[in-house]
Parts: C-alpha cells; sequence; structure tokens
C-alpha cells in the first residue's frame, strides 16, 4: 500500500496563507468559489492546515498521515483510523465528541477543532475525493506544497 | 499461537491489533464480563444525555471481531488464572489455554467507604449498565449527588444537568479536577458548571447515603452485582432520600453518583505470582513477572515517563499504547514503550481542558508558569522540571497542545523558547532548529528516538 | 514633526463585497499599506504607503483589490508637472538624493518604435521556421583578422569565444542588488537556454556555482569578490567601466543590505557598505584598461574572453574604439534606459544617450576603423520584446543583454522602489522572508520560457525576411527602415526612410 500527504518546502513558503483560503474553500460548501465560501457559508470550515512562521521562516503544516499516528491510538471513541485504501488518516466524523484528545495527543500539532455547533476533529484529508490534487497544493501561489507518495 | 485477553475495552482492542500486525494467524480469544461488543467508554456519558445512540457506542465496527478472527465470550467472568497450566477459568466453569495471556481487566470505581453505599439508588459511572440504569432515573427536575468532582464525575453531572437534573457535585477537595488542574484552573472549570447550573459543594466530605427505612437493608454492595442493585432501585423497590455532608448539612436527592476515582480489577491475577502493587506491574514490553502473562491498561502498573516510576495511568490512550506494545510482543514482535504520560483532553459544558504529565504540581524542583485571562476562558500553565517541560495544563484552548505532549516525552531542554511555551500561538517554528529538523513522530518514539 | 506636504501618489480600492478578510495583502505588503484593523474588524488601507507594486492586486484571492492613481489632481501646470512637485516636497522633508530604482522614465524617443522591419514578397522567398531550420546561435569574441591553414587545419588557435543559442544574454545583477534566487532562476534559465547570465559585481555565491560555465563574471571597480578562482569560474570576465542608469557614478550597497550571505560573497566585514568609486583607481586612460584587460587574461590562461562594459554617453564610438584597441573581446553598452537598483533619480533621468544612437554610432566607428572583428558587440538598456532584440542585430549588435525584462518575468511590476529593499516580489532585496517570493524552480521556468519565445518570435521574423540565419542580418541596416525620425536621426542610424 501507498499512501499519499502534502509536504511543504520551507524554502519556498512565503506565509501568505492562500494555502488556508483554498482549504477552507474546499471544505466549505461551495468548493472552486472562494467568494461565496467565505461569505455564504454559515459553518465556514476551519483550515486544515497551519502556517508557521517566525522570522523569515515559514511553513504550511498538515497531517504527516503518520505510519503510527498518535491521534489514531488516542482517540476517545474510535473516530479516527487509517484508512484502508488510501493508508489516510480519517476522521469519521459522525462518531467524534469533539473532545480533543487527539488534538493533544499529535505532537506536530496538525488536528484543530473544527468549528460549527458540533464541532468535530479538522485535519487534511488531501481533499478526499472530490479533488485529484489537494486545493492547498494547486493554490500555493510559490509552489512550496507537493503531493509525496510513500510506500508503506 | 494461542492468545487468550481478559477484556473488551481500549487496552483489549489494542492489543488484538497489536497482534495482527505481526501475526496474522494465531487463535485469539477474547473474554469480557460485559455483554456488550467493544464499546467507548467515555462515550456513556453522552449516552446519557441523549447524544449518542447505543449502536453508535462502538469503539470499533461491529465487524471487528470477525475481520480479525477473535473468538468473543462476551457476558462472562474470567474467575481466576492457572499459570501452571497456561489456563483462564472461566466463571461457567469454562476453561481457556493460552500461550500468552493478556490481562486487560481496567479499573473499576472506588466504592467510598461511606455508610450507605450499598442503597439502590447510588449508582456508579463507569459502564454502560451504570448509565442505561441512570438514564431512566434521570429526569427532568428530579435531583441528584454526584460525589466526586473528577474527569468521571464533571461529565456525570454535565450529563444530568443536560437533561434537566438539579446537580450538585461533592467532593473533598477544594474545587474540581483537583487531580489535574491548579486552584486558578479549577475556579475555571467551577464557573463553567455553576453557569450550566451545577450546584457545587466542594470541600465538603460525604457522610452517609440517607434512605427511608424500607432501604435499609445492607446490600452486598459489591460491583459485580451492580445489575441487581440497579434493578431494584427501577423498579422502586426502594428509595434514596439524601446525602449527609461532613459539615452537618443535607442534601434531598432522589439518586446519587459515586465517582470517586478508580481502583485497578488485579484479583483474576492474584494466586497466578503474578507480582501486584496498585495494579499489575509491568516491565516496558508489558510483561508480567510470570512468563507468557501480559498486562495492559488500567489494570496494569507500568512506567510512567514524566514521574519517572511505576504508576497506574488511567487514561484511554495510554491504555491503547500499553494494549498494542503488549500485543506486538505476545506475537513475536519487540516493542519496548518508554513510558506513559498521563494526558487528558475533555470538555466540561463547553469549556475545553487538556492537561498531561505535572500539570498542577508544585515544588522546589519545578519552575511553574501561567499565562492567560481566566475570566475570559483563557489559561495555560506549564510546569518545567530541570529545563525540561513536565506538564501542562490548557483551559479554553487547547490548539496544537499536542506539540507539548510531544515535548514532554521528547524530554528536549526548552529553556531556550520556554516563554514561548505559554503563548497559544506556539508551534514547531518555535523550536530551535536542529529540534524541528529531527522532529518526526510519524512512527512515534520510535522515530524520535531514532533520530 | 511638522506635517508632510506630501499627497499620496495612489489610491488603494478594496471592493468590500469581495474582501474575504484574509489578510493575504496584509502580509504581502512588505511597505505596511495594507493591516488588519481591530476595532474595524477589517482590513484597511494607507495609500500614503503604496507604491503600485501589484503584490496584492495579484495575491488577492478574490479580485477584491485594485491601485489607481490618486484622484486627487495638481493645478494642471505643464511646466510643473505633480512629478515636479512631489519631488521638491520630499527633498525639503528629507534634504537628501531623490534615490530610484529601475531604468529612466522618462519621455524620450524610443528609437527601436521609429524603426521597422523589412520582410520578403515575390523575388525573394520567406522561410517558415517550422519547415526549415533558422540558425540564431551566435559566437561572441574576438574574431582573427585572418585564418591562416597549415597541414589540413589553423596554424593558431582561435581566440576564446562565446557560444550562445540564442543571441540574448542576462545583464549584470550582483547579489546584493538582487536576491540569490533571483540570480539562481537567472542562471539556471541561462544554462538551460544555453546563454550566459552575469554575476554582476557581488561576487559567486557558492549556490551559484553549479551555474558558473555560463556566468560572465565582472571585475569592477569595487573589485568585490575578485580572486584568480572567481575569475576562472566563469566563462568570461567583464570589466564594468559604467552603466547606463548612472553613468559616472559608482555603486553603493548600504551596510543593512550586507548580510552574512552578501559579505561573504563579496569579501567584506559584515554590515559595511559596499561602495564601488565612481572610477577604477587603476585606470586613467586606455593605457591603463589594456593593463587591468592583459591582467585579467593573463590570469585566466588567455582561456578566457575579456570584455568592457561601458555607458552609453556622448563619446562612446571613441571609447569603445580605445577599449577594442587595448584589447576588449566584447564590448558591452549599456544605454540611458538601462536598469538599476539604485541609482540617484537626476542622474538616472539626465545623463547618458539612447543605446539605438549609441550602437548605430559605435558599429559604424568600428567598421570604419576597420576593427569591428576584432570585438563583439552587445547592448542593453531598454531591450523589451524580440523586434527590439532583432533590430538592435540588425544596427550591428552581436548579442543583447536583458536585465529589467528577466526581472519582469520573474513579477517585477517596476515600482522602481528597488533602491528600498523592501521588493514585494522578492527580486531586489535580500531580506531572507521576502527572498523566498522567488521560487528559483517556477523563477527559472518562466526566464526560459521568455527567451524560448523571443528566440521563436525572432525566428519568425528573420524567416518572414527570407534570412535563415542571424548572422546574415547582422549590421544589415537595409533591412531596416526609419518611420518619423529627422534628417539627422536616420544618418546617425544609418538607415533609410520609410519608403526609400
Ligand atoms: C465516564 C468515563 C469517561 C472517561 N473519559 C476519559 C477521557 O476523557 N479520557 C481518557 O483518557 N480516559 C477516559 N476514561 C478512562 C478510560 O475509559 C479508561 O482509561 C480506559 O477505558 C481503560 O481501558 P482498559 O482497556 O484498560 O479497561 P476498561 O475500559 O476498564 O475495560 C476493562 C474490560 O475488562 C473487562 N473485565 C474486567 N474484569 C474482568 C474479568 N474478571 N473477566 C472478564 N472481563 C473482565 C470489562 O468487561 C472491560 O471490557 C473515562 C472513563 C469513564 C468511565
Ligand atoms: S476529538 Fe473526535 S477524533 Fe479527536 S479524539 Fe475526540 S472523538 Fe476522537
Amino acid at each position: 500500500m501507498s499512501s499519499k500527504r502534502v509536504v511543504w518546502n520551507e524554502e519556498a513558503c512565503i506565509g501568505c496563507r492562500l494555502c488556508q483560503v483554498h482549504c477552507v474553500t474546499a471544505h466549505s460548501r461551495f468548493p472552486g468559489d472562494v467568494l461565496k465560501a467565505f461569505k455564504l457559508d454559515p459553518q465556514r470550515p476551519v483550515p486544515r492546515l497551519v502556517v508557521e512562521e517566525t522570522g523569515p521562516l515559514s511553513f504550511a503544516l498538515s497531517c504527516r498521515q503518520c505510519e503510527e499516528p498518535e491521534c489514531v491510538k488516542s482517540c476517545l471513541t474510535g473516530a479516527l483510523g487509517i484508512d484502508r485504501q488510501t493508508g489516510t488518516v480519517k476522521v469519521e466524523e459522525a462518531r467524534c465528541i469533539g473532545c480533543w484528545t487527539c488534538v493533544v495527543a499529535c505532537p506536530y500539532g496538525a488536528i484543530r477543532a473544527g468549528a460549527g455547533d458540533h464541532p468535530v476533529a479538522s485535519k487534511c484529508d488531501l481533499c478526499g475525493e472530490t479533488r485529484s490534487v489537494p486545493a492547498c497544493v494547486e493554490f500555493c501561489p510559490n509552489e512550496a506544497l507537493r503531493v509525496e507518495e510513500r510506500g508503506v | 499461537m494461542r492468545y487468550v485477553i481478559i477484556g473488551n475495552s481500549t487496552a483489549a482492542i489494542a492489543a488484538v491489533e497489536g497482534i495482527r500486525r505481526v501475526d496474522a494467524q494465531g487463535a485469539i480469544t477474547l473474554v469480557a464480563d460485559e455483554a456488550y461488543p467493544t464499546y467507548s467508554r467515555p462515550l456513556i456519558s453522552y449516552y446519557l444525555e441523549g447524544r449518542v445512540a447505543e449502536e453508535d457506542m462502538g469503539y470499533r465496527p461491529p465487524d471487528f471481531y470477525a475481520r480479525q478472527g477473535v473468538q468473543v465470550r462476551l457476558g462472562v467472568r474470567a474467575a481466576r488464572v492457572e499459570a501452571s497450566s497456561r489456563r483462564v477459568v472461566l466463571e461457567d466453569g469454562d476453561e481457556l489455554e493460552y500461550d500468552r495471556l493478556l490481562i486487560a481487566t481496567g479499573s473499576r470505581p472506588l466504592a467510598l467507604p461511606v455508610p450507605g453505599l450499598e442503597r439502590p439508588g447510588v449508582f456508579y459511572f463507569n459502564r454502560f449498565d451504570d448509565v442505561r440504569a441512570l438514564a431512566r432515573v434521570a429526569a427532568p427536575r428530579r435531583k441528584a449527588a454526584v460525589v466526586g468532582a473528577g474527569l468521571t464525575g464533571v461529565k456525570a453531572a454535565e450529563a444530568l444537568a443536560r437533561v434537566g437534573v438539579h446537580v450538585t457535585l461533592v467532593d473533598l477537595a477544594p474545587y474540581p479536577l483537583s487531580a489535574v488542574l491548579d486552584p486558578a484552573g479549577g475556579e475555571m472549570v467551577r464557573r463553567r458548571l455553576e453557569t450550566a447550573g451545577i450546584t457545587l459543594r466542594m470541600g465538603c466530605a460525604l457522610e452517609e447515603f440517607v434512605g427511608d427505612s424500607r432501604t435499609a437493608q445492607v446490600f452486598p454492595g459489591e460491583w459485580q452485582d451492580l445489575k441487581e442493585k440497579y434493578r431494584r432501585c427501577l423498579v422502586g423497590q426502594h428509595r434514596l432520600t439524601g446525602v449527609r455532608l461532613q459539615d452537618g448539612s443535607s442534601l434531598q436527592v432522589d439518586f446519587a453518583v459515586v465517582a470517586a476515582g478508580v481502583v485497578p480489577n488485579v484479583e483474576v491475577a492474584e494466586g497466578t505470582g503474578v507480582e501486584i502493587h496498585r495494579g499489575i506491574l509491568v516491565n516496558e514490553r508489558m510483561e508480567t513477572s510470570v512468563e507468557g502473562i501480559y498486562a495492559a491498561g488500567d489494570v496494569a502498573e507500568g512506567w510512567d515517563l514524566v514521574r519517572k516510576e511505576r504508576r497506574v495511568i488511567a487514561t484511554l490512550p495510554n491504555a491503547y499504547r500499553q494494549g498494542e506494545i503488549a500485543g506486538v510482543n505476545m506475537a513475536g514482535g519487540n516493542l519496548a514503550f518508554a513510558g506513559g504520560v498521563a494526558m487528558n483532553s475533555v470538555n466540561v459544558c463547553g469549556l475545553h481542558v487538556a492537561s498531561a504529565g505535572l500539570s498542577n504540581a508544585e515544588g522546589p524542583e519545578l519552575e511553574v508558569m501561567v499565562a492567560g485571562d481566566p475570566p475570559r476562558w483563557r489559561y495555560r500553565r506549564i510546569t518545567l522540571r530541570e529545563g525540561r517541560l513536565a506538564g501542562f495544563a490548557c483551559i479554553g484552548n487547547v490548539g496544537r497542545a499536542g506539540i507539548l505532549t510531544a515535548l514532554i516525552r521528547a524530554e528536549v531542554d526548552v529553556r531556550p523558547f520556554q516563554l514561548r511555551l505559554l503563548d497559544e500561538g506556539f508551534g514547531l517554528a518555535d523550536l530551535p532548529e536542529p529540534v524541528r529538523r529531527k522532529w518526526d513522530w510519524e512512527r512515534g518514539e520510535r522515530s524520535w528516538a531514532s533520530r | 514633526m511638522a506635517l508632510s506636504m506630501r499627497v499620496p501618489s495612489y489610491q488603494v480600492h478594496r471592493n468590500p463585497q469581495r474582501c474575504i478578510d484574509c489578510q493575504v495583502c496584509v502580509r504581502q505588503c512588505t511597505y505596511g499599506v495594507h493591516a488588519w484593523d481591530e476595532d474595524f474588524q477589517a482590513v484597511v488601507a494607507d495609500d500614503a504607503k503604496c507604491v503600485n507594486c501589484h503584490r496584492c492586486v495579484v495575491f488577492c484571492p478574490t479580485g477584491a483589490l485594485a491601485v489607481t492613481p490618486a484622484p486627487h489632481t495638481f493645478v494642471p501646470n505643464a511646466n510643473w508637472r505633480s512629478d515636479d512637485l512631489r519631488e521638491v516636497y520630499l527633498q525639503a522633508e528629507t534634504g537628501g538624493t531623490l534615490l530610484v530604482g529601475m531604468g529612466n522614465d522618462r519621455p524620450y524617443k524610443i528609437f527601436w518604435d521609429h524603426l521597422l522591419l523589412n520582410a520578403s514578397q515575390v523575388t525573394n522567398p520567406s522561410i517558415d521556421p517550422l519547415r526549415e531550420p533558422v540558425e540564431v546561435k551566435t559566437l561572441l569574441g574576438r574574431k582573427p583578422d585572418a585564418l591562416h591553414l597549415s597541414g589540413g587545419g589553423l596554424q593558431e588557435p582561435l581566440p576564446p569565444e562565446l557560444e550562445l543559442e540564442v543571441p540574448i544574454m542576462f545583464s549584470a545583477m550582483s547579489f546584493g542588488s538582487v536576491s540569490l534566487n533571483t540570480q539562481k532562476s537567472l542562471a539556471r534559465a541561462a544554462v538551460e537556454e544555453g546563454t550566459y547570465w552575469n554575476c554582476g559585481e557581488g561576487g559567486l555565491h557558492p549556490d551559484v556555482l553549479p551555474y558558473a560555465h555560463r556566468a560572465i563574471v565582472q571585475v569592477a571597480s569595487g573589485r568585490f569578490g575578485v580572486s584568480v578562482d572567481y575569475l576562472n569560474a566563469g566563462a568570461a570576465v567583464e570589466i564594468k567601466i559604467g552603466q547606463g542608469a548612472k553613468p559616472g557614478i559608482g555603486g553603493h550597497l548600504p551596510g543593512e543590505k550586507v548580510g552574512d550571505e552578501v559579505s561573504r560573497t563579496r569579501m567584506i566585514p559584515l554590515g559595511s557598505d559596499a561602495i564601488s568609486p565612481a572610477p577604477h583607481h587603476d585606470i586613467y586612460s586606455i593605457e591603463d584598461l589594456r593593463q587591468l584587460i592583459n591582467s585579467l587574461k593573463e590570469a585566466t590562461q588567455h582561456r578566457k574572453p575579456v570584455g568592457v562594459k561601458i555607458a552609453a554617453v556622448h563619446n562612446v564610438a571613441a571609447i569603445a574604439s580605445g577599449s577594442v584597441r587595448a584589447g576588449a573581446d566584447f564590448l558591452v553598452i549599456d544605454g540611458f534606459r538601462g536598469g538599476t537598483g539604485a541609482a540617484p533619480l537626476r542622474i538616472r533621468d539626465n545623463v547618458g544617450i539612447p543605446i539605438e544612437l549609441a550602437l548605430a554610432a559605435v558599429d559604424s566607428r568600428l567598421r570604419e576603423e576597420g576593427i569591428r572583428n576584432h570585438a563583439s558587440l552587445v547592448v542593453s538598456g531598454g531591450i523589451r520584446n524580440s523586434a527590439d532584440v532583432i533590430k538592435a542585430i540588425a544596427l550591428g549588435a552581436d548579442a543583447v543583454n536583458i536585465a529589467t525584462a528577466a526581472l519582469i518575468a520573474l513579477g517585477c511590476h517596476m515600482c522602481q522602489m528597488c533602491y528600498r529593499g523592501r521588493c514585494t516580489w522578492g527580486i531586489a532585496t535580500t531580506d531572507a522572508a521576502l527572498t523566498k517570493r522567488v521560487n528559483p524552480d517556477i523563477g527559472a521556468r518562466r526566464a526560459a520560457n521568455l527567451l524560448r519565445a523571443w528566440k521563436h518570435e525572432i525566428k519568425e521574423m528573420l524567416g518572414g525576411m527570407g534570412i535563415n540565419a542571424i548572422e546574415s542580418l547582422r549590421g544589415n541596416r537595409l533591412a531596416l527602415r526609419g518611420i518619423g525620425l529627422s534628417e539627422r536621426e536616420l544618418r546617425i542610424l544609418g538607415v533609410s526612410a520609410a519608403g526609400e
């Protein structure tokens, strides 16, 4: 099995956070329309990647799709798991109770509290099956993000 | 290879997954006294609230056992283990032979040494059966006392309050979650609970569960007989009328929930030669002192990475880690657990509280830093020991606290950036370059350690 | 502090219906125009700081931004233009010389736009470059007066030459004036497209050494970074006498820009001002220049062409002639529209002459003196497109250098603020965070694309004229006609008027 993940090039990341804008859009009710996603979606999702910055250093961090994910092992309900098909770490949103144990377990800080009335764990899903290339990768203006495929 | 696992919760399930990482063939038999397929224990408060239905309680999907090739014996208790002949004797007389045995019997609520504990109307908050019973007495405008303002008690109080019960939370400690929070943090939780309509009686010990005369009859009170006790309560044969507190005051209540801590279920290991302290003593491979017998989860007393001693860490993530390592090693693999870190994240009436390690400790060898704005529901407490992160508590915003948890495990010198630890925006970019470069946890501590 | 009397030059328009408060503009602007206002809970703009660089406009994910000239107007005055007033206000405030970046932006006549190319009709068939080869390969360097053969070979080896797959090179831009990533981008594009880049007077950073075989290394009046290894690392050596944007003026890289990397590359102390003196202190005559040329040739064992770069000034033809006689293998002539990282405004806008006229004058002079073959002629300073290139070649150039066009390919929007070191496009800066804005992978791709596109166009135009090798166009002024030019201008350019 091989698994994919988004990797960053900190030499090229300029900290603009367009990746976040497009991540939010891709996971909103209006994927593909930034304006509508931000203006019309009452439950606008949170970005699934974090842009870190200190001095000249910046990088856009998202789930590492760990082989041995702390979040999955820590999840109180079993909502988190490794997808058997894709090898990626996946949240079964209906089963997540928003306890954030996974947030406190992830060594990368790559899982975030979601938005909405019943917030669930929010993490990179590589844009699921909806896009061939994750939105952050496609829209990074400086090609600082790419998809890496790993053999497992 | 024949594997027998006693228990059907986190540690047991993790062990199955651990075994199957190494051994796809071996015969696994799992036995548990609870009659349900594996369920998420923390979900019981959500079930009580009505937020999670019974069919959504599963810790694993229904086809888990079939897929993993596990024989299950649910609803039957393991009475004892005969280590010399490598057999587990079940309560119904059956015997299971094993080559490798895992004891993952978890923990049970501490039975408070308080008169009247046996009375019907006094509930525990630990098992699915507890909340199934509670769900039938918990009705709007009823009154309840929850004894113990630890994590379980607080979740019980919240769930009851959400269904409309008038809840009084009683604890000897001066504030709730005192096991993990300092006074300032505990104060925030107290405020939040009060906002949710819960009455708190802190610093106040319970003297007695009071019932009317008909219920004075002493009930055996053993935890395995709870079903019968609950049944009697539900059919209305007995009634709890109130609780009496140490200061002489009394509360009128319709029922009470006891959540005063847990004790490991070690009994099944007694008489086997397995070394038992508070829990079953295990080494870093989750082996007990008897060959072929392993223990993991709330029942096990393994290495605590922060306290540097063997200790029972009764949290779910720890149960999983220990169970998985036990499973891998039982199947012939070789994994060592660097140690557990007590780590918790809980949502108290919408206020998120996360803690790990020495989250509330003080002492001459510790350096404590705090930041935040408690009135506006923000608080962060960092505990350092010898320049290393030894614990933290985050209240309000727990975002990215996992980096802190990993820093505890990594045991790196945090002095160069220690003030940043207090910042909610603390991230990997704050780590010194060499640490950041080797920040690899993709295969857990093993990737970190290998760097 | 007394009131500043300046007024904003530009206005930032934010369409509130499209603004999503993502603050990408806030993070992209390096001049502090955009800011998040906690009280308004909105992004606000300070027009006065805007330099019209378009970074925010390009980056805004919803197209919510536009920058226009400020709507207020000065009283119309043909003599006192708004810029004149603004400059006086500023100088009255600061008491300083006005600095500026990029090239002369004044509305002087652009001679390229008054020259027209020929095309074949009926009597001489045109060539379709998609079907037939059209050669644009160019060799730079001294050509011998005659070839002496013996035993089926040359008696003497040919002087060293540069081989260009396209007659376009990248002008000298030092690391310091531009970011290392900019240099890397151009260096990689030059290697890919078989041409040359020029490291300028800032030395060679270790990161660009892999591309040094396609580099022309400069020796300027400051001698920054010059060593025997440096001279031998490049493909050719260029002595920089002057630069079109600021003839007669040296260079000044302020100490703030001399960080770790720049200091090491230039071999000067950290944080010290890097001052290139106006003259070379060892060159006061053509004879002195000859000495330096010879020393450099010795230092490189006569294996590398050595050239001289001069600014196009009034007596450019005589200076060019002298330089060739001093032994230069190639001459680079930089016109008054040439770009720069920083120049005094008055100098940039008022000193020097157009490259078109300088080129024609130099080419004619060298021909007249019979030494045109002794050196190749490279021109720069305002080459905007492939038509300018082909016209330059017809006027007599062997090749052209481009700088501004190359930077535009990398994103430059010509705000002319290079001297401030805050280039929003990551080009004219050494700030580590801003440098990252040029990703060398993208930069190299874009610069190479530009070279390829121009090469295609040049072949098309050559084919249209029925010429199958650029060599046949070189100095062929019959291929050009002037339009809207005076008799005198036509004479200097050596071209006939359209219709003649
Ligand atoms: C209400 C509640 C909320 C919680 N919330 C959190 C939380 O937010 N975060 C957190 O980290 N932890 C939480 N916990 C603790 C967590 O549930 C335990 O740490 C975890 O379940 C331990 O798993 P375990 O497998 O060791 O044992 P247990 O979950 O205690 O399971 C023991 C298993 O053994 C079986 N068993 C016991 N004795 C026998 C016997 N003699 N024969 C056969 N079978 C036997 C039982 O049927 C059961 O299946 C919570 C617990 C409760 C009760
Ligand atoms: S927040 Fe959701 S996914 Fe994360 S541990 Fe809790 S239940 Fe599991």
